[in-house]
């Protein structure tokens, strides 16, 4: 398990300033140079909610090696990463593609022969992790994962309470290198708002020590103004801003389009049948070329039922 | 039309637990159906929290999510906030009920939805934990549904992903884990508890038509079993309508009543 030292954390987050860049606007190709082999990329969203995909289909295109990546509740882009030869690690609480497509056979190819760890935390401390890291702290106390295998499994470490001498788990902070964040609108500073569920990502993105934000628009600094309550990140906490219009396809963005989960079916049947081998050519089809032709192949009319089904699940 | 199945059996036993005016931690799939079963039947202010970050949700029949963190399933919701923050509601002891599946669990009621065989040399390595650890941590009273199999119902688990008395007795507080209790097994044969000295799984009542020995047959280790076994009484044709209708929308039609007939399925091992 990787102890981060806070401190140094702390001291590049003074020494890289944010806050003084006025235009941070990239093109998602521009924006994963920042990542680098052996770097530790924390991919906002959960499961298939609000998934940076444009940036990780950057990310993918890259073939970066000796990635460890984090999330919440990984889906199957784990799977793409582990069949182009990215991974070394996985830190979350869940993999899977999601609970109708059973078990991810991928993601078994690679732990089970043990050529990629998986760090398996229970939710509440991979919120946990990040918090501690958001906040500066090298852990956070709480009363979850205690007595498991889990905890076993992770050498996780307990504390005495200095006031009541009670036993807490000590959850270690995660400052990952780099964290990939789809927000619905975000301005040309970095200000980035968010409707709808916040899943991880306030406390990853603090904790990172580069942010990546992508966004369904991009929005004026006046319009962001108009609306500060939705602010979720700071410009100062934020590296890089990327336009991508549907840049969670084929996951889901809050009150913007549903999942595709036919897309999803076609997937999970073809890592079924020929594991990873389908991963790698998944990926040479639909991330290596740029991802407005991945949308152009999804179709509008495939994007506008997404759309509405969005709008009858949301409120207005 | 179709008759009652197994899984319609566990929604409806596992929601006439839940108590109007609680507020229930919901794990996706058949806790979340059984506790919308019972805000539609007898608890109607139950509140349902799923680890999304969700509080309140209605959900919309024929739509029912299958991840707690899309927009499913926070149709109707009260309040959203982040995931990490559900769980410290949790951990500050404001929900009633903990609720969830299990792929393996034992007499303990500790649940394995990690390996299985060894984390060293994985037969089968399994999603992992998502919120179930913290929920059967952290909440306070814990009912447990799945299908009674003796693959599932192990004596001792391949790995504890998520606590439950885990060897018995006090092992459990002494693990640190001061609050939260189980306080139930559902299955398709059964109604079970935690014998209160030992904290062993214990036999409480049977599904209409199902006998002790059924239920033995169908579990891995020595179960405990109560002086008092009675009859749980069967699904009313309301429930079931209620049931289909959130799994498959309005107008999925009235239930033909007949009890699934388990054991004629089931070819002898």
């Amino acid at each position: 398990m990787e102890h981060v030292a806070v401190l140094a954390a702390r001291v590049e987050r003074e020494r890289a300033s944010k806050a003084d860049k006025a235009d941070k606007r990239m093109t998602a190709e521009a924006a994963v140079q920042l990542i680098h082999d052996g770097d530790h990329v924390a991919i906002g969203g959960t499961l298939y909610s609000r998934t940076p995909m444009a940036l990780v289909f950057a990310l993918l295109r890259q073939r970066r090696r000796h990635l460890t990546v984090s999330r919440p509740l990984a889906c199957y882009e784990i799977e793409l990463f582990l069949s182009t030869g990215a991974l070394d690690r996985i830190v979350s609480s869940w993999v899977g593609i999601g609970l109708p497509w059973g078990l991810a056979p991928i993601f078994r190819h690679y732990v089970e022969r043990g050529e990629v760890a998986y760090d398996e935390w229970s939710h509440l401390a991979m919120g946990l992790r990040y918090k501690a890291g958001a906040m500066g702290v090298p852990f956070l106390p709480t009363l979850t994962m205690l007595g498991s295998d889990l905890a076993t499994q992770l050498d996780l470490q307990t504390v005495t309470c200095p006031y009541t001498g009670e036993r807490l788990a000590a959850v270690p902070a995660l400052n990952p290198d780099v964290a990939l964040i789809h927000a619905h609108r975000a301005d040309m500073l970095g200000n980035a708002q968010v409707d709808g569920y916040q899943h991880m990502d306030v406390d990853m993105a603090r904790a990172a020590r580069t942010v990546i934000v992508s966004a369904e628009q991009i929005v004026s600094p006046d319009e962001i103004a108009a609306r500060p309550d939705r602010t979720m990140l700071p410009h100062f906490a934020v590296d890089a801003v990327v336009a991508a219009p549907h840049g969670a396809y084929p996951h889901e963005c809050y009150g913007r389009y549903g999942p595709d989960l036919q897309h999803f079916d076609a997937y999970a049947a073809a890592a079924k049948q020929e594991g990873p081998a389908a991963g790698l050519r998944y990926v040479e089809e639909n991330a290596d070329q740029s991802f407005a032709s991945f949308l152009e192949a999804a179709g509008p009319e495939r994007l506008a039922a997404l759309a509405a089904d969005a709008g009858e699940l949301t409120p207005r | 039309m179709s008759n009652v199945t197994a899984d319609e059996l566990m929604a409806v036993t596992a929601s006439r637990l839940l108590k109007d005016h609680k507020v229930v931690f919901a794990g996706v799939g058949m806790p979340l159906l059984a506790a919308a079963v019972a805000r539609h039947q007898h608890a109607p202010h139950l509140t349902i929290v799923l680890e999304g970050g969700i509080i309140g949700t209605t959900l919309l029949p024929g739509k029912l999510p299958i991840s707690t963190n899309e927009m499913r399933a926070a149709y109707g919701a009260q309040m959203l906030t982040d995931i990490t923050d559900i769980f410290l509601y949790a951990q500050r002891g404001y929900f009633d009920y903990g609720f969830l599946g299990a792929a393996q669990v034992d007499m303990y009621g500790n649940i394995n939805t990690s390996v299985i065989g060894s984390m060293e040399h994985p037969r089968v390595r399994l999603p992992g934990s998502g919120g179930a650890n913290d929920i059967i941590s952290l909440c306070n009273e814990v009912l447990i549904v799945t299908q009674h199999e003796p693959r599932r119902f192990v004596e001792r688990v391949d790995f504890i992903t998520s606590p439950g008395y885990l060897t018995g007795g006090d092992s459990r507080a002494r693990a640190g884990l001061l609050t939260g209790r189980l306080g139930a097994v559902v299955t398709d044969l059964a109604l079970l508890d935690f014998e209160p000295a030992t904290k062993r799984m214990r036999l409480r009542a049977l599904q209409p038509g199902v006998s002790v020995s059924q239920v033995r047959a169908q579990t891995g280790f020595d179960l405990l079993v109560s002086d008092e076994i009675t009859e749980l009484s069967p699904p009313s044709p309301e429930e079931i309508v209620i049931y289909r209708e959130l799994r498959d929308g309005p107008a999925a039609g009235v239930a033909d009543m007949a009890p699934p007939d388990r054991f004629a399925a089931v070819e002898p091992a």
